[in-house]
């Protein structure tokens, strides 16, 4: 598949280093995005988390032990592995913005997508969605609800790009070229730490323009070549290191 | 010998005119008819009279600050010339009275509700006329029959996807998916 560039790339930079794994990120998200309380959260393979926080640790003993955590939402692939395995083109790349999309009422839930992820970002709904009776009242109108049968994933909050660019259009301004603040994620905006930020990648009013480029600036596997959206942060080298697979010999690669 | 069974003995042409009537009327008019509720607006708003003052769609289908779309003008909004009876109309009458004095939003009903997984945003298309996806309202004195899918809970009126698609491939729009969907 040819492998599509666009003017604006929204990129995520989440900073290892100061995330505290409070999990505010990831409470926003479900909140966002309408994601039901589940029966028993405690099920791993069934919970939904498009955000989701990992914990890491440097392996070594008391008193060099050191942890770090990682929120990991979907990585928008430059070059997605789950698209071109979508039988049904339930999911695509093809927008302005580089968000991959996950339509779910075309979704038929074959789950080829979640296997190509090797970020297990994408998710599978066991169940129909149930909300606590007065809960209805507080889902947020922008997204939808998913049946059971069909799998989701984060999506950037792309709502929130449809309402920064109607602002954009009452106040004149070009779409193009909005000011940051206007369009962000539940999750960044949720977080007590600043510890995410994002923004057009390639547009250097940005904050994280400056911030992909940093030499402490890595990406998930990117040796596998999808070219991920989400870049991570961190001066410790270890944290790096368990950014990719490397071998025992190897130094983290250096973002160039 | 037997006897063999032609079309005159079984009774001709007519019959089957007959049941190709009947099928007809089942699938063009009894079947649609049992698959949509109808409904009536509370108030008999007239679009016409309004149009007549010299109004404009969007003296009350509104562009809230923030550019989202506010959709139908509540009270506050028709109180700014219904805040006491004004005309002679009785339907006027009553949503002074039922609505406006008590303070209560009149329920109406929406025509052309979008499917939850739609973002539609009216913003992005002010350069079209309203009447290309919408009814000619200036033209109606009654509100028309609000018809909605006992199955899907679609409203009748509700666009269709390849409409939305076709206009946005005409004009040279992305049809990508996420531009519509959420």
């Amino acid at each position: 598949m040819e492998k599509q560039e666009f003017k604006i790339k929204w990129g995520m930079v989440i900073d290892l280093d100061k995330c505290t794994g409070c999990g505010a990120c990831m409470v926003s998200c479900q909140v966002e995005n309408n994601i039901a309380p589940q029966q028993d959260a405690s099920n791993k393979l069934r919970t939904l988390t498009w955000m989701n926080v990992f914990e890491m640790n440097n392996g070594q003993a008391f008193p060099d032990h050191e942890i770090a955590y990682l929120p990991r939402p979907c990585m928008q692939c430059g070059s997605p592995a789950c698209v071109p395995v979508c039988p049904v083109v339930a999911t695509d790349k093809n927008e302005e913005g580089g968000i991959v999309s996950q339509i779910y009422p075309r979704c038929i839930g074959c789950r080829y997508c979640m296997g190509a992820c090797p970020y297990h970002a994408r998710y599978f709904n066991w169940d129909d969605p149930v909300f606590p009776a007065g809960m209805e009242k507080t889902l947020s109108p922008n997204t939808s609800a998913r049946p059971r049968g069909v799998v989701e994933k984060c999506s950037f909050c792309h709502t929130r790009w449809g309402r920064a660019k109607e602002r954009a259009r009452k106040e004149g301004v070009d779409t193009m070229d909005m000011p940051q603040e206007w369009y962000q994620t539940a999750c960044t905006t949720a977080c007590p730490g600043g510890v995410i930020q994002f923004g057009d990648v390639n547009n250097p009013k940005h904050s994280v323009y400056e911030l992909v480029r940093s030499k402490y600036a890595f990406r998930l596997l990117e040796r596998l070549g999808l070219d991920p959206q989400v870049w991570y942060v961190s001066k410790r080298e270890w944290v790096r290191m368990l950014g990719d697979n490397y071998l025992e010999s190897e130094k983290a690669k250096k973002h160039a | 010998m037997e006897e063999k069974k032609t079309s005159s003995q079984s009774g001709g042409a007519l019959p089957f005119i007959l049941g190709l009537l009947a099928a007809l009327a089942v699938g063009w008019w009894m079947f649609p008819k049992a698959l949509f509720s109808e409904s009536h607006q509370p108030i008999r708003f007239s679009h016409k009279v309004h149009a007549e003052q010299g109004m404009a769609c969007d003296d009350c289908h509104k562009m809230r600050d923030d550019g989202s779309y506010a959709g139908l003008p509540n009270n506050e909004k028709c109180g700014e010339c219904h805040s006491d009876v004004v005309g002679s109309d009785p339907a006027e009458k009553k949503f002074v009275e039922e609505y406006i004095q008590k303070s209560k939003e009149v329920p109406w009903i929406i025509y052309q509700n979008q499917p939850d997984n739609v973002y539609f945003t009216h913003s992005a298309h002010q350069a079209q006329e309203c009447t290309e996806c919408h009814p000619k309202m200036t033209d109606n004195d009654s509100p028309p029959v609000a018809r909605i899918n006992k199955i899907t809970g679609y409203t009748e009126r509700t666009l269709k996807m390849w409409q939305c698609e076709r206009c946005h491939a005409e004009n040279g729009v992305s049809n990508a998916c996420y531009v519509c969907h959420k």
